[in-house]
Parts: structure tokens; sequence; C-alpha cells
């Protein structure tokens, strides 16, 4: 079967639109799910019992179910009701708004996991010293810890971030617009369908693989050598 | 015996016979009137009630889980084989084939081997559009698709596996006499599986969650189960709880197996899954 690849340049403006959509997904969910995940991860590693075990929780349940579920939950129930009782009475477009929660919260339960393993692979003399110089807990974290835990781990949450932003594609589930959705629909009402896929595909495979490359080159400036 | 008789729906709309299972549980979200005996109703499938039809979905999720295990397990072997081996040609596959199937995401392979494929193979595409049932081909796009979506990432561990082996292994394996070959089936394939036993866990509980993309293209995995549940019984927040905790207890499940797994495996002289060298 020949291909016709000569829709594609005419649909570039709406494709722009659903890509502008698949980024606004992709910042807010990784800005906020990083913020989200830096708070869990130190509640998890807090002396208390109550705080450790609801961020433990939290980070288990949404690393338990799938992403579609997620969105489902999000989509069906939860934003739904979140806006009639904050907006009684109100129709609002909920999609966007959805999407933007669904992954913020969602992301925010493996950037957790990312910024507690780089958090744990700070030593603990690098702990009791700053102790010792007369910081408090909160101190320590915020000026020593952390820092140091944010350098190494800075090219785990960028790879996390591009994750998000090809699996921002399953806003499909809930009938959003992203980039994918709307090369979808396109090929579907043109009769290019396989074109808009392979399309999509390329340009993900493109922005992505470019993406993760300099994620590598980053990684590599940024090791620090022990010092010994 | 419940003490707050107002926590009791008693207009419960529903059949009755259970309505002591059903109360508000706040007045402020009244969605949340939790009603068990949604569960026991006719489904709109052939199946008993609406609890068998999601257990239905839960055995498909995991079949495709299963299925799509046995092709990464596979693919990824190789692939990750192909990265350990001397020369430039097989590494250099390897790399393409792991960012390639990295690098898409996982909703477009799903619709580039359920819409595409078929249509750009001439015989055999034909034969799976039309000979093929809508159900089979669901399954058949899911497990290609998931199974070497998986296969990259397992590529990934099989090399990081080998190379935790460092090289001492290879080489006493050939000063013994055996093939290359021999050396990665007999030697450091089996002693990889065993150290990579916890990441391979999680790969595959990854794999679990991946299977509800399968349910864009239709198949009618748990969570698609559940929404359509909810849709025909209007009780949405029963089935997606169900649903839920479904997978939950599928995940923990799983990690009990993998437990156990990995002690009856443990290697002796091995720190753990990092291995000591």
């Amino acid at each position: 079967m020949p291909f016709d690849w000569s829709s594609i340049p005419g649909s570039l403006p709406i494709l722009w639109q659903g890509m502008i959509v698949t980024i606004q997904i992709t910042l807010v969910g990784a800005l906020v799910g990083i913020l989200l995940g830096m708070i869990l991860a130190v509640l998890r590693l807090s002396r208390s019992r109550i705080l450790s075990w609801l961020a433990a929780a939290y980070v288990t349940v949404f690393r338990s179910i799938p992403l579609v579920m997620v969105l489902f939950w999000f989509h069906l129930i939860l934003v739904p009701l979140a806006a009639g009782l904050l907006f009684p009475g109100q129709r609002l477009e909920l999609g966007l708004l959805t999407a933007l929660t669904a992954f913020s919260l969602f992301e925010a339960s493996y950037y957790a996991e990312i910024i507690r393993a780089g958090i744990m692979s700070v030593t603990k003399g690098q702990f009791s010293a700053g102790l010792a110089l007369g910081m408090n807990r909160g101190q320590v974290m915020r000026l020593v810890v952390l820092p140091q835990a944010l350098r190494r781990m800075i090219p785990l949450l960028l790879t996390q971030a591009i994750i998000l932003f090809q699996d921002s594609t399953l806003v499909y589930v809930i009938n959003l617009d992203d980039f994918f959705r709307k090369a979808y629909n396109i090929g579907n009402t043109v009769g290019t369908l396989n074109e808009m896929i392979l399309f999509a595909g390329a340009v993900y495979l493109v922005i992505c693989t470019l993406t993760s490359g300099c994620v590598r080159q980053l990684h590599r400036k940024l090791i620090v050598s022990p010092v010994k | 015996m419940l003490p707050l008789p107002s926590l009791i729906d008693t207009h419960c709309a529903c059949s009755g016979h259970l309505s002591l299972f059903t109360f508000h549980l706040s007045p402020v979200l009244p969605l949340a009137a939790f009603d068990f005996s949604v569960f026991l109703r006719p489904s709109p499938e052939a199946v008993l009630n609406n609890l068998s039809y999601l257990l239905v979905g839960l055995g498909l999720s995991l079949l495709l889980a299963l299925a799509s295990w046995v092709v990464a397990f596979v693919v990824g072997s190789i692939v990750g084989v192909m990265r350990t081996l001397p020369g430039r040609i097989a590494p250099s596959m390897g790399v393409c084939y792991v960012e390639l199937f990295r690098n898409v995401p996982l909703l477009v392979q799903l619709f580039v081997w359920f819409f595409v494929v078929p249509d750009i193979t001439p015989l055999l595409g034909d034969w799976f559009k039309q000979q093929v049932s809508p159900f089979w081909q669901e399954f058949i796009a899911g497990t290609v698709c998931l199974g070497l979506f998986t296969a990259a990432r397992i590529a990934e561990q099989v090399r990081a596996g080998i190379g935790s082996l460092g090289p001492g292994q290879l080489g006493a394996g050939l000063a013994l006499g055996l093939r290359r070959r021999q050396v990665y089936l007999l030697v450091l394939l089996p002693v990889a599986y065993r150290i990579l036993i916890p990441t391979l866990t999680s790969e595959f509980l990854n794999l679990i969650k991946n299977t509800a993309v399968a349910s864009t293209v239709g198949y009618l995995e748990l969570a698609q189960r559940s929404a359509s549940m909810g849709e025909t019984t209007s009780r949405v927040y029963e089935a997606f709880t169900a649903a839920t905790v479904l997978y939950a207890i599928l995940n923990l499940l799983v990690m009990f197996l993998a437990r156990a797994l990995e002690r009856i495996s443990a290697l002796p002289g091995f720190l753990g899954a990092g291995g000591n060298k």
C-alpha cells in the first residue's frame, strides 16, 4: 500500500496546537511532580512515623495502578467532584485541567522515589557533619544534603520528564486533543491514518532521541568525582 | 449493626437484599455512597455478574502480560547479548533497537502494530484483517507491541547484568573449551538472570500496568472493563475502586512470588542484587 504524505503539511498548524497541549502537560507535570515528589521524599525520610507512612502509602498506591486507571479516576470522579465543590453550578471545560492534575500527582510518586534514592545516596557522614556544625535537621537537609542529591539526580529527573512526555499520549483515553490525538483525528477524517500515526511516531522519536542524547551528555558533565 | 441510622441508605434503588452494605460515606460527597451489591448484579456480558466481569478483565490483563513477557524475555535477551558481543555491527544494531523502542510512546507503537502494520504487509496483513477475530487481533497486536517495547528495557538490564559479571567468567568459559554461544547459554545468562530477578520483577509489574494501554484498541482488560461497568451501572466509584484494589492485589501477589523465586535462586557468594564480582 503506497503512502500519501500530502495531507501532513496542511495539518501542521492543527498539530502544533496539539503539541502545545502535550508540552503544557509535560512541563506542568514535571515541575509540580518534582516539587511534590521532593516533599514526599523528605516526608518519607522524616522521623515522624505517621508522615513517613502516609508518604509511603501515597507512592505505593500511585505506583501500583496503571496510568490509564489514574486518568479514569481523575476524569470521571475526582476532578468533576472537586470542580462541583469549588464552583457549584458552573459548566467548565475540565479536559486539560484533569490531565494536568492527574499527571502532576501521578508523576510525583515516581519523582519521590528518584529523589529518595538520591537523598539516600548522600553519605551519612555529610548529615552528621552538618549536625556537628550546629545546624538543625531541616537546615542540613536543605543546605547540605539536597544540593548534592539534586545534582546527582538531575539526569534521572530529566529522563523521567522524557518518559512523561511520551506517557502524555495516554490522555487519548480521556478524549483530550494532545499532539497524538490530533494527528489521529486528522488521519481518521482525511483517510490517511497510517501516515499520520507514522508521522507522529517519527516526531516523538526525533524529539526523545535528541533530548535523551542531551541528558546523557549532561550526565557525563555532572558526575562529581568523590573527594578522597 | 450501625450505630448511626442516618448513615444507612434505606431508599436504596438497588435490588435491596444487600442494602445494609449501602451507606453514605459523607454528606458532602453524594457520589460517595458505596453500593457493593452492584457487583452481584448481572453484567453486560455473558458472565455471572459484574464482579466476575471485572475478574475476567483481570485475567485478560494477566494473560496479555504473560504472553508479552515471553516475547519480551526472548527478544530482550537476544538484544541484550548482542550489545555485549565483540565487534561493531551487533552492538550497534542492539543500540538502534533499544533507542527506537524506547523513544516512541507505547500508545503510538500499539497503533502502528494494530493499524499500520496489517495495512502495509500484503499477505499476512490481509489474513490478519479478514480471518482473525477482533479479540485475537487486539491480543496479537497487544502482545507484539508490549513484548517488543518491554524487550528494549529487558535488553538494557541483561546487558548490565552480563557486564556486572566482569570479563573473568567469559574468559574462564572460553578457556574451558566452550564456544562463545555455550558460554552465554550455560554460564553468563543463567548467572545474570539470577542477579536480575529484582529488576526483572519490576519490569513485569510495569508490563502488567502497561496492558491497560491495550484498552485503546478495544482489548477489554481490567481498566476498560471497570470503565464500561461504571457506564452501564452508573456506579463508577465502586467499579474504579474494585479495579484499583484488584491491580494492587495482583501487584502484591507478583512481588510475593518474586521474593520467593529470589530466595530459591539466590547465588552463593553474591551480596544481593548488585553482586560483588
